[in-house]
């Protein structure tokens, strides 16, 4: 019974300590992923992008000097500015709500880091982990994050409500429409490798790939489509329809100024990161990697790389997209990825029948 | 459906091609791009090779000027005290640059080209009053043979306020 108590104590000190340690890793993350977004996008459209704030230099003779790393300061820039803002509340705003919707943003995008798997079995000061996530025991993973994930939208349609603005409830009323298409979609090809895997932990999906395989090799299209779904879910370039700068200035977030509109920044690049570690978890074999069997944390290493490979991705895709009219994204959204999406789970499913029926 | 992919695909290789290509952007305050000759930047009032100054302070570039942005005064030359060929010089010469559009009117008027529109273009000021460029501003440097001004001259020398000087540029 005692031996009970103190291992109950001892998950919650770990899951404690694992999750301060990851948020605070992904909140930097968050700062450095505006960094990488502005930085590939600059190369992207031929430009050198932030490089003022923080350099190091190198002095060259007869020349001007040399600058490496320049702009790894420009995080700490950015939030230095934002935090000495003026924090203006409009008069006609519903002042509750108004400062409850950016915590409801950030809050759902910490919570589904909950169940990220981030490397293999290690043993954590005399604790054996399974695998590195905050919650390690919840083998319901994929479920938690579909609900996680579909709460975010609160904090979007909650900003464009509260701001008493037309531009703001534009933007949110799209936000709403477009979350419940794309979700659809999303969810329904998340269900494959679910369905491959037998298990809805997103350990085990991880595992399972170690043995059969990369899960986008054998379901290209379901990765093609949850990407996409990810893209909408998050309103990026070509679905950043919410926050369509010619029509709408900016969105749900229009009336929000200083931290407070930060926060809904940090919300965006947050779940930027977790839609990405998301689809490598799902598709990209997760931490698995060379040599993981023998280094489990070379996990981390592994599926940062993989991250990093998919937000270059997102940011080559807004590069290169024009964004959809509200219509094409609609009918793109019931009359293509839909249809797409059930087809493929349907034949995935037939598939995985027939192949246990031998 | 299939020409739709290849269509983004060909987009997204447009891009990535143009991602390891160098930037084309300027690091501006470090390495500044050289302005073309005829360029309309800041003025400058020129001086002879001896040292005096060009402007008569005969005021015409204020009278082309659009803008009224130039500002004149003259004064009289003696011998012991001579800042330009002939009678009068600028003692007082002020460019409003809030005012002044750069249409280099001032430069056509000029009767002895005295004042040029060169190539500097940083022009920040942080009040209105950091705006008014003053003669010292404006004036180069005496050249080298030259001698500052106010000269000492013999008297007669330089009576034609347009004299047959070589032109110093």
């Amino acid at each position: 019974m005692e031996g009970e108590v103190i291992s109950a104590v001892g998950i919650l000190w770990r899951s404690l300590l694992l999750g301060a340690i990851i948020v605070l890793v992904v909140i930097t993350g968050f700062a450095y992923t505006t960094l990488y977004e502005r930085k590939v996008l600059a190369r992207l459209q031929h430009r050198v992008g932030p490089n003022r704030a923080g350099y190091i230099p190198i002095p060259r003779q007869g020349q001007p000097e040399r600058r490496l790393l320049g702009g790894f300061m420009q995080p700490a820039a950015d939030a230095v500015k934002l935090f000495f803002k003026e924090d203006i509340t409009p008069s006609y705003v519903d002042s509750n709500i108004y400062t409850l919707a950016p915590m409801i943003s950030v809050f759902t995008a910490v919570m589904s880091l909950a169940v990220i798997p981030w490397a293999g079995p290690i043993n954590l000061f005399g604790l054996e982990l399974p695998y590195v996530a905050i919650a390690p025991g919840l083998n319901i993973g994929v479920l938690f994050i579909l609900a996680v994930t579909s709460l975010e939208v609160y904090g979007i349609v909650l900003a464009g409500w509260a701001s008493n603005s037309k531009y703001a409830i534009m933007g949110g009323i799209r936000s709403t429409a477009q979350m419940i298409s794309y979700e659809l979609s999303m969810g329904l090809t998340l269900l494959v490798p679910v369905m491959i895997a037998g298990s809805l932990s997103l350990n085990d999906i991880v595992l399972a790939q170690g043995e059969r395989g990369w899960f986008v090799f054998l379901q290209p299209l379901a990765a093609i489509v949850f990407f996409i779904g990810a893209l909408a879910e998050l309103q990026r370039a070509p679905f950043d329809l919410l926050e369509a700068e010619q029509e709408l200035s900016s969105g749900y977030n229009v009336e929000y100024a200083g931290m407070r509109f930060a926060m809904f920044f940090m919300a965006e690049y947050m779940n930027m990161i977790i839609f990405s570690a998301i689809w490598v978890t799902l598709f990209w074999g997760g931490y698995r990697g060379p040599f993981i069997d023998q280094f489990p944390l070379l996990g981390v290493l592994y599926i940062f790389l993989k991250i990093a490979g998919a937000l270059f991705l997102m940011i080559w895709v807004r590069a290169s997209t024009p964004r959809l009219r509200y219509d094409q994204l609609m009918n793109f959204g019931w009359k293509v990825l839909l249809p797409l999406a059930l087809v493929n789970m349907l034949v995935t499913a037939v598939f995985l029948v027939l192949a246990e029926g031998l | 459906m299939l020409d739709h992919i290849t269509a983004i695909a060909q987009g997204m290789a447009v891009t990535l091609k143009h991602f390891f290509l160098p930037p084309v952007t300027y690091q501006y305050p470090e390495i500044k791009r050289p302005v073309r000759y005829r360029f309309k930047g800041r003025h400058e009032l020129k001086r002879y090779d001896n040292g005096l100054e060009k402007c008569i302070g005969c005021a015409l570039c204020a009278a082309a000027c659009p803008a009224d942005a130039i500002f004149v005064e003259a004064s009289e030359n003696s011998d012991d005290k001579r800042f330009s060929p002939g009678e009068r010089y600028a003692s007082t010469y002020e460019i409003n640059m809030l005012r002044c559009i750069f249409c280099g009117f001032c430069e056509d008027a000029c009767p002895t080209e005295a004042i040029v529109l060169e190539h500097n273009y940083e022009l920040s000021f942080t009040d209105r009053a950091g705006a008014i460029y003053t003669k010292e501003m404006l004036i180069v440097p005496v050249p080298e043979k030259g001698q500052p001004t106010p000269q000492v001259v013999e008297s007669g020398q330089f009576n034609r306020s347009i004299p047959d000087m070589e032109d110093p540029k």
